[in-house]
């Protein structure tokens, strides 16, 4: 594990969580939050975790992402915070 | 400055916590229903990532076996250095049974990354993918009834209505 | 936060989690035990298969309690009044790309499932990955498409199949004289030595985990999508 790389993608971690959070607009929030798993994955592939990586690339990124959009689609998408 | 050096040696782990917080502030503060399972999910994964990075080790490979070792036979058309992987000495091979996959072959623990909470971990991840999907279910639900998601309309209605 | 000083090291060998004897025992004894090189998929499927087979029950469980949720009973008027969310004009390059994706997706998830042992892999990213081949069909075409490929019937059988896949292996070691999901005793109903039936019934379980998946995620999706009605997708 290279400890800078670990850093950035630490920092990312951070921000795209409190973007993912703050953004009124619950299908960017949707989007930001496969951005949060993608790192998530790069993360656990420099652990040495390649299944776990595999798993978070399939699940975290795709579909769950694509759960959380078909449900702001059938309800509303805007937030008030 | 010590407590900068403290931080610093340990500063993923300082990162998770802080991660985790965020997760567990929008668990709780967060008016909206899909906000708040966002918050779930970024919660869970942070730690699954604890877990995972307590499995890490400094010079480790990944947990699989390499295809030198797992097919000795190919050593002499694959030109490298094989030798590289010496027998250690840990006393691994001192109760060699005759019934065991390649006896000959001796892996040494630290060269790689311990398995066990990546078991674990990637088991909690597609359990946490349906869980994700059933509050999603009940978010749809929650929204036909009451024409909303968040949490202070729904308490409104709940109030006047009912 | 203050128990953070008394983590271990970053990356220590020796940290208790990494120095315990089953951690090691994990490592170095994996492929003298069952031939298979991947110990996390060894660990996944054989050392833990309780684990693995209730966790399969739990998204098993987790499926059908979102068709609980979601699906309406009796009344279909209502569901009738509803406006369409837009409609729907075909598109030549979507439906080409999907066209040529698909088939490449599902043979990848295939690939991944069945070299689980030796690489990267298992039921669980073979199956997600097979799941999104059906949601991307049903997010490109509708989901009445991908309902003709996949009808929601076929897809709650394939999901029990695969948990009675599963319990099939371990009830069948249980049945030739020896512990449930003890692999090794499978050896008499296969051509294989026991610790080769070993890395066989793991490809099966894997199997089984994988008919799950799949179905319970493309169940989760066409009922998410569709608002529990099963009709019109996104």
């Amino acid at each position: 594990m290279i400890w800078q790389f670990d850093l950035i993608i630490l920092v990312f971690l951070v921000i795209t969580a409190l973007i993912s959070l703050s953004v009124k607009d619950l299908l960017s929030a949707a989007m930001i939050f496969g951005v949060y798993s993608f790192l998530m994955c790069l993360l656990w592939a420099g652990m040495a975790a390649v299944d776990v990586a595999f798993t978070e690339a399939a699940v975290g990124a795709g579909v769950s992402a694509v759960f959380l959009i078909a449900t702001v689609l059938r309800t509303s998408r805007r937030s008030s915070d | 400055m010590e407590i900068f050096e403290a931080i610093s040696a340990k500063f993923n782990f300082w990162i998770y916590i802080i991660i985790m917080m965020i997760g567990l502030y929008a668990m709780i503060a967060k008016n909206n229903l899909i906000k708040k399972l966002i918050g779930m999910s970024i919660f869970q994964t942070a730690i699954i990532l604890f877990y995972v990075s307590i499995g890490v080790k400094d010079g480790a490979s990944i947990p699989i076996l390499y295809h030198d070792q797992v097919h000795p036979e190919h050593h002499d058309e694959s030109h490298g250095d094989h030798s590289a992987h010496s027998p250690s000495t840990d006393g691994h091979d001192s109760h060699a049974a005759e019934d065991r996959y390649l006896p000959e072959l001796v892996v040494d623990g630290n060269d790689f990354a311990n398995p066990l909470p990546h078991v674990l971990m990637l088991t909690a991840i597609v359990v946490g993918v349906s869980t994700l999907g059933v509050g999603l279910a009940v978010t749809q639900k929650v929204y036909r009834e009451y024409g909303s998601i968040e949490e202070s309309e729904i308490l409104e209605m709940i109030k006047s209505g009912k | 936060m203050s128990a953070v000083s008394d983590f271990p090291d970053w990356g220590d060998p020796n940290s208790p989690a990494n120095s315990y004897r089953l951690s090691q025992h994990y490592v170095t004894e994996t492929i003298h035990e069952t031939s298979v090189p991947n110990m996390v998929t060894a660990v996944l499927a054989d050392y833990r298969g309780y684990d693995t087979m209730f966790e399969t029950v739990v998204i098993f469980t987790a499926g059908i309690a979102i068709i609980g949720i979601l699906r309406r009973f009796g009344n279909d008027d209502k569901d009738a009044a509803k406006p369409t969310l837009y409609t729907k004009k075909p598109d030549l390059i979507i439906d080409t790309t999907c066209r040529l994706m698909i088939p490449i997706i599902q043979l990848f998830a295939l690939y991944v499932i069945a070299h689980g042992h030796h690489s990267p892999g298992g039921g669980f990213q073979g199956g997600v990955i097979f799941g999104a081949s059906f949601i991307l069909l049903a997010v490109s075409r509708d989901l009445q498409a991908a309902q003709k490929w996949v009808p929601e019937k076929r897809i709650l059988n394939l999901a029990g199949i695969g948990v009675l896949i599963y319990a099939g292996f371990g009830l069948g070691s249980l049945l030739l004289g020896q512990n449930f999901l003890d692999y090794a005793i499978l050896h008499k109903i296969m051509p294989a030595t026991p610790i080769e039936a070993r890395s066989h019934s793991m490809l099966g379980v894997e199997i089984g985990v994988a008919f799950t998946v799949t179905a319970i995620m493309f169940s989760i999706y066409s009922n998410l999508a569709s608002n529990g009605s099963m009709k019109e997708g996104l």
